[in-house]
């Protein structure tokens, strides 16, 4: 599968994940929010801009934990829990966040 | 996989096998259902297909209901255009009442559901203690989960988060059990609905109660934290009944099954009653199920928390062990000395396990002393993992002259004055 955005191609999986994480861009992040049904706040830039950060360094989505804390130090800990992340993302952060981010397609349950 | 041609089946020669012992077998089931939906057929058909090839055609995938992170687990099938109706393949996960005490109009309701939105496959119930309900593609997942909720229904955990609590039937249906299994299941899964319904732990965490060492929720093997009733004190002996017992099956009997095969001999016959010397009772159960009329679970009765237990991941299989010795479970105030434990324990292995890391792998990799103290728990000799053989304290007193070179004392495991420390009672 695949889209195109301004004249160029991205390659997708059957789940509609970018399969080249090096073509991502703002542009790129806006399309699949969209095709997610989620319309893009200050507060999910944000959820998307610390994925891409943590993956940029470790090369792996964080463990969710980690994504709560860091978001409960930046924006006060009422929100740094699963409950507000769910509340941005409803489909969960790993599916949509993650997809958004153009981080690789979470493995399924165990 | 070889990049051979693969047609879809319609004999299943190995399956049939499966059909040919005396027990009842899932294929007879899936064929006769096959009937009804095409799709169960050409579930066969990719199950035999996998047993030729030594391969499993599954892949997985992600699929959440809104608000949930987990609760379906989703699969595409890779021969998806061999046996188009089972291409998209997922489970939900539901949450069953404690005990699996059922009305039948709710099973109905359940039965229905599942008939009109999927291939109808119910597995009551899996070994993560949900009911299992199979064969919903991308669409009809949703379909499906709106009405179960709509009814009252409510998906299970999956991932790397609480699952789904599993009990006995406790007090409910059994003379034996020693705390209300039913009602801190409901109590657990009440106040930890966030965690189960939203991944947020380093990897699964699995409760199961059993309201005695009978075990029957299987919490030992199963769970990495199993609560397992039991009592302080003396067990009650109806010695009238011990006489009755002894005069119906006989005093060789009671000798063969009872005396001897007590794993501690701290039962003796004088005449035609029995004494149970209770210090060196390890409370297994045994004479108790064999003597259920004359003997029973002693009145102060409560449950030992455990943990650890888990399959094969990262280290072997591994079994609970005794996390504290002793809790009573009957009130409020009990159930939430618990939970504070469980926060506790959440919160040090949160902080440091690794991913895809269970908390007993965690303990192994940490050691037991860490734990305790990061969890802020007392060790007590009582925290075992076997009784009589294995005590992780070591007692210094009892050990031998040190040789020369060695230090004098070894590094005690903990010595502050944890918050928890009366829990260990």
């Amino acid at each position: 599968m695949a889209f195109e955005l301004a004249g160029v191609t991205y390659e997708t999986d059957e789940d509609g994940y970018l399969m080249d994480l090096d073509q991502w861009n703002n542009d790129v992040a806006k399309y699949l929010a969209e095709e997610e049904e989620v319309e893009m706040s200050e507060a999910h830039w944000e959820v998307v801009n610390f994925l891409r950060e943590y993956y940029d360094e470790y090369k792996i989505a964080p463990m969710i934990r980690i994504l709560t804390k860091a978001i409960g130090k930046k924006l006060g800990k009422d929100k740094g829990n699963t409950k507000y992340l769910y509340e941005l993302y409803p489909g969960g952060p790993a599916k949509q966040a993650c997809k958004i981010a153009g981080l690789p397609k979470p493995t399924g349950c165990v | 996989m070889s990049e051979k041609e693969i047609k879809a089946k319609t004999e299943t020669p190995m399956l049939d096998e499966l059909k040919t012992g005396p027990w009842p077998s899932f294929v007879a089931d899936l064929e006769r259902y096959s009937e009804k939906k095409p799709a169960v057929g050409q579930l066969l058909g990719q199950l035999e297909q996998s047993y030729e090839d030594r391969w499993n055609y599954w892949q997985g995938t992600v699929l959440n209901v809104d608000g949930y992170g987990g609760g379906v687990i989703a699969r595409y099938s890779e021969l998806g255009e061999q046996y188009p109706d089972i291409a998209q393949f997922h489970t939900i996960r539901v949450i069953p009442p404690p005990g699996w005490v059922y009305s039948t109009e709710k099973l109905r309701e359940l039965c229905d559901i599942w008939e009109k939105h999927s291939a109808g496959i119910m597995q009551l119930h899996g070994m993560t203690g949900d009911i299992l309900l199979l064969g919903t593609d991308n669409k009809t997942t949703f379909e499906a989960a709106e009405e179960l909720m709509e009814k009252g229904w409510d998906l299970g955990g999956s991932g790397p988060a609480l699952r789904t609590l599993a009990c006995c039937v406790g007090e409910a249906r059994c003379e034996a059990a020693c705390f209300d299994t039913m009602a801190l299941t409901k109590h657990l899964t009440d106040n930890y609905i966030s965690e189960l319904h939203r991944p947020e732990l380093p990897y699964k965490y699995k409760f199961k109660l059993s309201g005695c060492a009978n075990d029957c929720a299987a919490s030992m093997q199963r769970s990495d934290m199993p609560v397992i009733g039991t009592w302080r004190g003396a067990m009650q002996i109806n010695q009238d009944e011990v006489g009755k017992f002894i005069d119906d099956k006989g005093i060789e009997f009671v000798i063969d099954n009872v005396l001897t095969r007590c794993p501690t001999n701290c039962i003796s016959l004088k005449g035609k009653t029995i004494d149970v010397d209770n210090d060196n009772c390890v409370r297994c159960m045994h004479c108790i199920n064999v003597m259920h009329r004359a003997l029973k679970p002693g009145k102060d009765r409560g449950a030992t928390i455990l943990i650890g237990g888990k399959r094969t991941l990262k280290i072997g299989d591994t079994m609970s062990s005794v996390l504290v010795p002793f809790m009573p479970l009957k009130t409020e105030e009990d159930f939430t000395k618990l939970t504070d434990l469980i926060d506790s324990i959440w919160e040090f292995w949160g902080d440091n396990g690794l991913e895809h890391e269970r908390i007993g792998e965690f303990i192994a990799r940490v050691g037991l002393g860490t734990f305790l103290e990061g969890i802020g728990l007392e060790p007590d000799p009582q925290m075992i993992n076997q009784p009589r053989t294995s005590p992780y304290i070591k007692f210094e007193e009892l050990t031998g002259s040190k040789i020369d070179g060695e230090p004098e004392h070894n590094p005690a495991v903990s010595n502050e004055e944890g918050e928890m420390a009366e829990k260990a009672i």
